[in-house]
């Protein structure tokens, strides 16, 4: 036994006390109203308190038993945990068991991840490992675009699963859409649901009112959602930083509030509901035809099925996004994005060497507006019906936290990140209310982890050497 | 070799004056820089010689003065904005403190200095996007002009490293070229031997000779290594408190009372305390 032993066990002891102290006014009891205005009685759960205070004590110990050096203990009490949360054991909640045994993964995964580093660290240091990781990177990229273009035929594409697909696919493009605005320019963009909120009005307005469809429209809103982007930006990119943020994020919140409140054009909080959903070749996605018009079904020869609109719809969404990434891919080596680089990592600079940093900025702003409002167009065909409660700051927040934790500028960072956080609050809806605690926890790991994103490496955009030659490539 | 008067200088500062509030930083200060020549401007900490640099690069616009570019056309650069009078008037610069693009290839930063000229032969990005030859033509003498500065500055190996991971007296020299990837007709250098060793230091003078000598352009220098100053400038310009207290060739500016004064601090001060 170490001698630090009771060192380890004070320090868990502690830990225990204190989640205890702080644990028994949030869980210990809950204030219950006893009905007929005789006022309100105590509903104790200090079983649940006794359970997670048993919990944190165990974990802290095998925390500090794997900080030391002493793995094996650190995930016997790991698995001793994870075992506890997945028994038949009787827990007085559900969350509990989730509790205990996220607890016990969490304890395992910190005792090994130092063997586990070191073991990747040494596996990518052999020729071999150097030729996968190569490979890897390169091919990975495809297997997703494969993966995802398969998709609606693979046999667990059930309804629920396209439906997630749809709403993956239009965060990855915001993404990437933003990234061009955050990950390349560095210009941090609080606001960027107020051009997705104009492309989706765009087109459900013009097609509501003018009869227009889905494909005419879809340029018109990006060009309208770019209109914006350099209406806003001109004042405000002379703004760096904290500043920029602030006035972006008022203006998602003033076009937020337009929109609620220019009844006339909006119809408020009510909403536009009816919008046609995109046409094929002109038929559309319904059992019955409308007066004038052919569906799909009539037009391909095949039986109606529900599903086809959906497929349709992914397909549409994993168009536009590729769309975004080869654009923006395409642009990173143009003398436009290289600009664009430089302004994020030093904007002094850039004046020096001669270059309009509000010209490109203005640039990357308004790119990144235009493909926000394809993806708000796109939003508005899939739903049918748009309401300004769509837009609120959290959606800006989230295409951020993509960028973010994806790492600021890299494509492929984004697509994990979206399927991270979109999808793990959806995969996680047994979880009740607690969902959001798993995605904050996801969060938190990913910062620990990766504190520059899930994908930090950087691709030159133009090489003197090839790949792989001298140069430390 | 003194420039001769009869010459016409690059860049003439007539009656420069800087005020920042109540504080003179400049004082009325007027002098020339002249094509193929180095002229450094030296002087105490705090005599505005970076005050200067940032009114001739368009960072301050001054309170009073005129300064006139005379190379492919006149410029009145007090008139200009910040990047026009890199973009149009080809005025380059480098930093006291290095501002590279650190997090961006050697080669990028030597590319992204080329970036008007490249802007307009991709059409402003729309022949780019399409792929043009045009475009690939021009990109591909841009990479040729940089791999030619990564020779003159040594660090072809090193052009796909990021920026920031080179050593320090590579960034300095990485910042030079990069200038001179404007293709400018006056090059600004602020304190460019600054933390450098005796061996990076004599390297950086070749470079800057072969700068003025091979290139032909006009440099401006400030520098407080006098090994430095002394032996490569052509002409020297000496602040103190905002003013111009001396000009001349080397020899003569060493030699003159008042800049030893200024230097070393005056016989009075020392009995006044």
């Amino acid at each position: 036994m170490s001698p630090r032993l009771p060192l380890m066990l004070k320090d868990a002891g502690l830990t225990a006390f204190v989640a205890a102290a702080l644990g028994i006014f949030i869980v210990g009891f809950r204030t219950v109203d006893t009905g007929g205005g005789k006022g309100l009685s105590f509903d104790y759960h200090l079983v649940d308190l006794a359970v997670a205070v048993v919990v944190i004590f165990i974990g802290r110990l095998g925390l500090s038993l794997a900080a030391n050096g002493q793995r094996w203990p650190a995930i016997v009490l790991g698995g001793a945990m994870m075992a506890a949360g997945a028994s038949p054991m009787k827990l007085p909640s559900g969350f509990l068991h989730w509790f205990v045994a996220m607890g016990g993964v969490l304890l395992v995964i910190r005792a090994v991840w130092p063997w586990a580093n070191d073991a990747m660290g040494a596996a990518a240091r052999t020729p071999s490992g150097v030729a996968l990781g190569k490979a890897g990177a390169k091919w990975f990229g495809w297997l997703l675009l494969a993966g995802a273009v398969l998709m609606p035929v693979m046999p667990f594409a059930d309804q629920k699963t396209m439906d997630l697909g749809v709403l993956i696919l239009t965060y990855v493009m915001l993404g990437w859409g933003l990234n061009i605005v955050v990950g390349l320019a560095g210009l941090l963009d609080l606001g960027y649901v107020a051009f997705y909120a104009v492309g989706a009005y765009a087109y459900a307005l013009l097609s509501t009112q003018y009869g227009l469809g889905f494909w005419t429209v879809l340029p018109l809103a990006g060009m309208m959602a770019a209109l914006f982007g350099i209406v806003l930006g001109f004042p405000v990119l002379r703004l760096r930083g904290d500043y920029l943020a602030i006035v972006t994020l008022g203006f998602g919140e003033i076009i937020r509030l337009v929109l609620l409140n220019w009844f006339d054009l909006t119809n408020g909080p009510a909403g536009i509901g009816s919008i046609p959903g995109p046409t094929l070749f002109g038929a559309v996605f319904a059992e019955t035809p409308p007066a004038g018009k052919q569906t799909v079904s009539e037009m391909l020869g095949i039986a109606f099925d529900g599903n086809h609109r959906l497929i349709f719809l992914y397909y549409i969404i994993l168009g536009l996004a590729l769309v975004t990434n080869l654009f923006t891919q395409r642009m990173r080596r143009l003398p436009v994005g290289r600009a664009w680089e430089a302004l994020r990592e030093d904007e002094t600079a850039c004046k020096a060497l001669g270059i309009n940093p509000t010209n490109t900025k203005l640039t990357a702003f308004a790119i990144g507006a235009m493909f926000a409002g394809f993806a708000g167009s796109f939003f508005a065909a899939k739903q049918r019906f748009i309401s300004p409660e769509s837009f609120v700051f959290i959606e800006s927040a989230i295409i951020l936290a993509i960028v973010v934790l994806g790492g600021m500028g890299s494509q492929i960072g984004v697509v994990l990140a979206a399927v991270l956080l979109i999808g793990l609050p959806e995969w996680f809806r047994d979880l009740g209310n607690y969902r959001m605690l798993a995605f904050g926890l996801a969060m938190v790991l990913i910062m620990v982890f990766r504190p520059r994103g899930l994908v930090s490496h950087r691709e030159p955009s133009i090489r003197l050497h090839p790949a792989g030659l001298g140069g430390g490539g | 070799m003194t420039p001769s008067p009869s010459r016409v200088p690059l860049i003439e500062v007539e009656h420069l004056t800087m005020r920042f509030g109540g504080l003179i930083a400049i004082d009325d200060v007027s002098f020339a820089a002249h094509q193929r020549a180095i002229t450094a401007i030296i002087g105490p900490n705090g005599a505005g010689k970076t005050t200067v640099f940032n009114c001739i690069t368009g960072f301050y616009k001054p309170t009073a003065g005129r300064l006139t570019l005379r190379g492919g056309g006149e410029f009145l650069l007090e008139r200009m904005r910040g990047h026009e009078i890199g973009q149009k008037a080809r005025v380059a610069r480098t930093f006291q403190n290095i501002r590279l693009f650190p997090g961006m290839t050697v080669l990028e930063n030597l590319m992204v200095a080329q970036h008007n000229k490249l802007m307009r032969a991709s059409g402003w990005s729309i022949l780019g996007l399409l792929g043009v030859a045009s475009f690939q033509r021009a990109e591909a003498a841009a990479v040729e002009l940089a791999r030619l500065w990564l020779e003159r500055i040594g660090l072809t190996g090193d052009a796909d490293r990021p920026a920031g991971e080179l050593p320090y007296g590579a960034q300095r020299r990485l910042e030079i070229a990069r200038a001179m990837c404007t293709e400018p007709v006056l090059l600004c250098l602020d304190e460019p031997a600054a933390g450098l060793n005796p061996r990076e230091s004599a390297e950086l003078n070749q470079l800057l000779v072969s700068i003025r000598d091979r290139d032909g352009i006009g440099v401006l220098l400030i520098e407080h290594d006098m090994s430095v100053v002394m032996n490569i400038s052509d002409h020297i310009v000496v602040l103190d408190y905002g003013r111009k207290i001396a000009e001349g060739v080397p020899l003569a500016v060493r030699n003159d009372p008042a800049v030893i004064r200024a230097y070393l601090g005056t016989d009075d001060e020392a009995i006044d305390g």
